[in-house]
């Protein structure tokens, strides 16, 4: 973790609003990402979360509001920019270099570590020849910190899903972001294939990289996050630690539902 | 591409020895095979290998199906034969442009400029534009090319054809600088800049810059994510793709000797496609492969049978190769070599 306190969080969402035709899917939306921390957007389907990470990575323009990144706006800049300036994103629907395998995936994504263009390929030169070696050495170590090492010579389409899921959060880690949005990194996976993916997110977060993460799986979410963030048809509900949070009850009736809210009467 | 280990790329003799000694054959076909019908078809087809290369770039590797290419071809044809036989033309406002004819390697790089100027303002505009649009503006820009060569006499000289163009004059060992007007001159000369290309490319996808392409096709949304420029990588792709088919609309001008406006009929593209699509695209070896085949072919039926039927028998033989090799020759011979190592 970052030993300075910086003034500024990391990211910064003011006021966002985001209309899709005549649909609000984000109306006024603020909350800010402090560097170091895991911080959570949670909230029911059709909340709006996927569309936060849509437009906060530049795949979807906001109808209002601001988006800062280390202090800068991020308005009208396309994804690969914004992955270049430090926030990257993973997918919801699980997205691979399909027909490429485990291997190349991990070179692919690991491109903005590299520098080499037109004339260092063409030419041979030693510099890009010394980088293309440092890139495989790179994708080695990446496929190795997610459990994939032995699946490198496999096609990335033939992966089995919780596979997939790791390909994917290590494809977006690749570039050693300071922001990595992950867009419910859990969903499909075994109780145990969830452990080791929080293990592993607090790896990442350990080596530096800001988590924004929009899971479905409360029990990870309440175990990893420092904040939490609570959506509902696209307006936030409830803000703060994962204990205020549990306790909330807007988000118990919102979110987690009567059958939830018995269970934790019943525990308490 | 070859999957990133060393253990998973073809032994030495597949990936140096094989295609080597393959260049090596057929630098030798004229000494062994002297026959200038021979070597007539295989220059002509070695042209159109070269074409299939360039568009593989963009059809292949980027995906881009650009229908249009033969547009480059004949910029370079037409930006080479009048650079090296000049020209004096109106150009409004009471002004001429002027140019002395230049030598054919000026022509050479005028061709290769010309056509990557106009790839690079074409992949600006298309790019834009994606999918079917952008299929459909390639189509336009080579019709409305073909549309000026005809009817800018001027410089041109329309469906007159530009005749008298020079040879192509390059050092040649014991003759010192010469025009090359012998057939097996031309035949090494086509030889060379097919290899130069295909060994271009080759340096080209199998970089950083290379794999960036390949994931713009695999995965455009993925790609951007990891910070992938989209409309940078399209664009100098087209560039470098424009600018080989320049090289050999170039290479035809001045073997020719002379061209008319249906250096850009758009049969032509759909030669330069077939042979991408049938020898495999986005392999390196499937331009050549499928340039062969397609490229000899009607020089093998000629004679044969009357030419109705032998458009018949292309056709036929074209989609029987999709339809039972769809994704290429090429890519079926490397499943076959991996299950036969396996
Ligand atoms: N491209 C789109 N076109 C139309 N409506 C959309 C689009 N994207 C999102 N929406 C709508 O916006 C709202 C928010 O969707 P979003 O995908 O952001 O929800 P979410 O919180 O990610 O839900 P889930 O938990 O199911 O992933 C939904 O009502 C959805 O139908
Ligand atoms: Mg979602």
């Amino acid at each position: 973790m970052s030993a300075a306190t910086p003034a500024r969080p990391l990211l910064e969402v003011e006021n966002l609003a985001v209309h899709i035709g005549g649909l609000v899917a984000i109306a006024d939306m603020s909350f800010a990402v402090p560097a170091g921390q895991v911080v959570s957007l949670i909230g029911p389907n059709g909340a709006g979360k996927t569309t936060a990470f849509n437009v906060i990575s530049g795949y979807m323009r906001a109808t209002a509001g601001r988006i800062r990144f280390e202090g800068s706006d991020l308005a009208g800049l396309t994804p690969e920019r914004i992955a270049a300036r430090g926030l990257t994103r993973s997918f919801q629907r699980s997205s691979v270099f399909a027909g490429c395998s485990v291997f190349e995936n991990a070179l692919m994504a690991l491109h903005l570590r590299g520098r080499a263009g037109l004339l260092g390929a063409l030419l041979a030169l030693p510099f890009a020849r010394r980088e293309e070696k440092q890139l495989h050495a790179e994708a080695e170590a990446l496929l190795a910190l997610v459990g994939l090492a032995d699946r490198a010579a496999r096609p990335a389409d033939s992966l089995a899903y919780g596979e997939q899921r790791r390909l994917g959060i290590a494809m977006a880690a690749a570039s050693r972001p300071r922001l990595l949005l992950l867009d419910e990194p859990a969903a499909g996976l075994n109780p145990t294939e969830t452990e080791a993916l929080m293990a592993l997110l607090r790896a990442l977060r350990d080596q530096g990289m800001t988590v924004l993460l929009v899971e479905h799986d409360m029990a990870m979410v309440m175990r990893l996050s420092d904040h939490i963030v609570v959506l509902n048809q696209g307006r936030i509900i409830a803000a703060g630690p994962p204990d205020a949070v549990r306790r909330d009850k807007a988000v118990i009736r919102a979110y987690l539902g009567s059958a939830a809210e018995e269970a934790l009467h019943a525990e308490a | 591409m070859s999957g990133g280990e060393s253990a998973n790329r073809p032994g030495q003799f597949m990936g140096y020895a094989l295609p080597w000694g393959f260049v090596a054959l057929l630098a030798l076909v004229p000494v062994v095979f002297p026959d200038p019908y021979l070597l007539a078809v295989l220059t002509s087809a070695g042209i159109f290998i070269i074409g299939a290369i360039s568009l593989n770039l963009l059809l292949g590797y980027t995906g881009q199906l650009s229908l249009g290419h033969v547009a480059f071809f004949g910029l370079g044809a037409y930006a080479s034969a009048l650079a090296t036989l000049g020209f004096d033309i109106a150009i409004g406002f009471g002004l001429r442009l002027q140019v002395a004819p230049q030598p054919v390697w000026v022509g050479f790089l005028a061709a290769i400029l010309v056509a990557g100027g106009f790839g690079w303002l074409l992949g600006r505009l298309a790019f834009r534009v994606r999918g079917a649009f952008f299929v459909i503006l390639t189509v336009c820009f080579a019709q409305v090319l073909r549309m000026v060569a005809l009817n800018w006499v001027e410089l041109t000289q329309g469906p007159m054809a530009l005749i008298g163009i020079p040879g192509f004059a390059l050092w040649w060992p014991g003759e010192g600088v010469v025009e090359l007007t012998r057939k097996d001159q031309n035949y090494w000369l086509v030889l060379a800049v097919t290899v130069l290309a295909f060994l271009l490319v080759r340096q080209l996808v199998q970089s950083r810059f290379g794999r960036a392409m390949v994931a713009l096709r695999a995965n455009e949304s993925l790609a951007r994510s990891v910070g992938i420029r989209v409309t940078h990588y399209l664009t100098v792709a087209a560039v470098i793709s424009a600018g080989i088919a320049g090289a050999a609309g170039s290479l035809f001008a001045h073997y020719t000797r002379i061209i008319d406006p249906d250096v850009f009929l758009f049969i032509y593209t759909v030669t330069m496609v077939i042979m991408v699509v049938t020898g495999g695209k986005g392999t390196l070896w499937g331009p050549v492969v499928g340039g062969f085949i397609f490229g000899l072919m009607p020089d093998l039926l000629r004679g044969t049978a009357p030419p109705e039927v032998q458009w018949v028998i292309y056709g036929a033989a074209m989609i029987l190769f999709v339809m039972f090799l769809p994704r290429g020759i090429v890519p079926a011979l490397q499943a076959l070599l991996r299950r036969r190592a396996a």
